[in-house]
């Protein structure tokens, strides 16, 4: 072999491979950092619902914050899920050919919106909007439910940062749906709709089954950018305050994994609270991991079954 | 037929109107879904321009904030420390991803066997998933432990967040070359590393702007790797990146973490700036991108 064949081979191979021992890297250096918190408490970090930042009673641990994940982004999920399956309905089926490349546009110009500033707005507009108007609705009408408490005092509250997490969340979904959309055969489609089936009744026979691999992957997807999304929430939540972090109201503050972090950028004060941090992020990191590979991996299957150019 | 969900019954039982009413429901749900999608959009754009345009002025980025607070006072200071950062951050993150992206793209394209192109695209999209807050977290305990926060700690940060954008963006690029470029040249007796270098490599030049284009849009906007790595700073402008710079998003977080009104002014038209360039830059590069693809995918 040539000399510079040889060495664009292995100079390109080696870039390759630093790239992929960068994740290596990441998580070895992560759960380095959180190494004096992970062997001080274990696998109890997990369930432990405190952060007692006081010398002397130090006591750390990720109950609440998880909590808090769960339900944004969850809920967030849930609000998102049937959006952007309209929304991809809207511009693969329903939308005037004028309008569905400049709506594809203005839906896909949502994700490139930095968080800090959708967080802003959240903080600023939404919040206020919400607490004096929206809450106050809720609260009222299902106020039975233990999770339609008494309104925020603010406008942060855990029920902000799942209206913020659904716009952020919205964008990716549905792009990924509305090309699943695109590629159900013609067909198909027209097979359905000859037999006297209604669009509706074409979409949900025909559309949903083909697409339901895809929508899964476009879904955790989104899950995995809830989970991990760390400014807007901080700016939008409001934090724990006291101890007992873990509360049924959605209208109370809040905190997250990725929110707790990046709201403590500046305050940690003890090894023993650093180290608790960054396990925190070690958490955060195993549910992206998994959740990003699983994503990953089904949109592999469903590409390599239709012969679609599945990008994610 | 029923294995896809439509039975017979479906179709003749059910009586007609109710099913016209289903399906018209159905289309002015989704319809409305778009509505609310595009309305949050106007929305975030028309607050970030009504409320920073009044703020918005040369002061803002020519000059450096002050050192103290002043309440109420009129605002008469800028943010010129965060634009210059956020632009020694961003360059230098670009230099950094640009070389490297590069080679992995070229090494899964035209030299990887296909396991390890899979295996490798398959890690750089989980890499692309991880979040920003834990690059910083990773970057943390990497550099800034040992040798403190830093403009090159910040710009790494954001590298490993640019790497599997860009990579991504490049490798597209490069499979739409035609193979028949390739084999031209080969058959001309160039060796294949001229080949992939100075034949394949310029014909996607334009695609490669647009991805690194679009990747700078991307993180010029992150935060949260950058908290860890490049936050604790003065107030003076600084081109040194071997001490933390300050970043428009994250003075953008700290001030709208402020209480009073006019740290949210600055916060706004700060906003302002760097949505515009954002919008801007990555709706040039996809227009761009769409026009070079047409032209790549026609000379196939």
């Amino acid at each position: 072999m040539r000399f510079g064949d040889l060495s664009l081979q292995v100079v390109a191979g080696a870039a390759a491979l630093g790239a992929t021992l960068l994740v290596g890297l990441i998580a070895w250096k992560v759960a380095d950092g959180a190494w004096p918190s992970v062997r001080h408490y274990g696998l109890k970090f997990v369930w432990t619902n405190a952060w007692i930042p006081v010398t002397g009673h130090e006591l750390y641990g990720a109950a609440s914050f998880l909590f808090g994940t769960a339900v944004t982004s969850l809920v967030a999920l849930a609000l998102a899920a049937p959006l952007s399956i309209g929304i991809a309905i809207y511009l693969s089926e329903l939308a005037p050919r004028f309008l569905r490349g400049p709506v594809t546009a203005l839906i896909e110009t949502l994700a490139a919106v930095p968080s800090v500033v959708i967080g802003l707005w959240g903080i600023l507009v939404l919040g206020p909007v919400l607490r004096t108007h929206v809450e106050p609705a809720l609260h009222s009408a299902f106020g039975f439910i233990p999770l339609f408490g008494p309104p925020s005092s603010t406008g942060s509250s855990i029920f902000t940062a799942i209206i913020v997490l659904t716009f952020m969340i919205l964008p990716i979904v549905s792009s990924i749906t509305r090309e699943l959309f695109l590629g159900v055969p013609h067909d198909q489609k027209e097979g359905a709709l000859a037999l006297g089936s209604t669009h509706w009744e074409m979409v949900r026979g025909v559309m949903f089954p083909y697409a339901r691999g895809g929508i899964a992957a476009a879904l955790i997807l989104g899950l995995g950018r809830a989970l991990g999304e760390a400014i807007a929430v901080t700016q939008v939540i409001g934090g724990v305050t006291g101890s007992s972090g873990i509360q049924w109201n959605l209208f109370a503050t809040g905190d997250t994994l990725a929110s707790k972090i990046a709201a403590s950028y500046q305050g940690a004060t003890t090894n023993l609270q650093v180290a608790s941090l960054i396990y925190l992020g070690l958490i955060l990191l195993v549910f992206s991991l998994f959740v990003n590979f699983l994503a990953q991996v089904i949109v592999r299957r469903v590409a390599r079954k239709q012969g679609f150019g599945a990008r994610a | 037929m029923s294995a896809h969900g439509i039975t017979r019954a479906d179709l003749q039982a059910v009586n007609l109107p109710r099913r016209k009413v289903v399906n018209r429901a159905m289309q002015a749900l989704s319809t409305l879904a778009a509505a609310i999608a595009v309305a949050a959009l106007v929305l975030i754009v028309y607050s970030v321009a009504k409320r920073g345009a009044g703020a918005l002025n040369l002061d803002l980025l020519t000059k450096d904030p002050a050192n103290s607070f002043s309440f109420g006072a009129p605002v008469k200071e800028g943010l010129a420390n965060a634009f210059v950062g956020s632009l020694i951050l961003v360059g230098l993150a670009t230099l950094m991803t640009l070389p490297v992206g590069l080679l992995v793209a070229i090494y899964l394209v035209e030299y990887a066997p296909p396991p390890i192109r899979t295996a490798v695209t398959l890690v750089l999209d989980v890499l692309n998933g991880v979040p920003a807050i834990v690059i910083g977290i990773f970057v943390y305990g990497l550099i800034v432990i040992g040798s403190g926060q830093s403009g090159w700690a910040g710009a790494f940060a954001l590298a490993c967040l640019m790497l599997p954008l860009l990579t991504r963006s490049t490798m597209e690029v490069l499979l739409l070359v035609p193979s028949s470029l390739r084999e031209a040249s080969l058959g001309l007796g160039i060796p294949r590393w001229r080949t992939t270098l100075s034949i394949v490599l310029p014909q996607t030049i334009g695609g490669i702007v647009t991805g690194t284009v679009l990747a700078v849009a991307r993180v010029a906007g992150e935060t949260a790797p950058l908290l860890f790595t490049s936050s604790l700073v003065g107030t003076k402008t600084s081109w040194d990146p071997f001490h933390a710079l300050q970043s428009v998003p994250v003075a953008i977080f700290e001030l709208s973490e402020q209480p009073d009104p006019a740290s949210h002014q600055r916060a706004w038209a700060a906003a302002l700036v760097l949505l515009l360039f954002i919008l801007f830059t990555s709706l040039t590069a996809r227009w761009f991108a769409t026009r070079s693809r047409r032209k790549l995918s026609a000379a196939r």
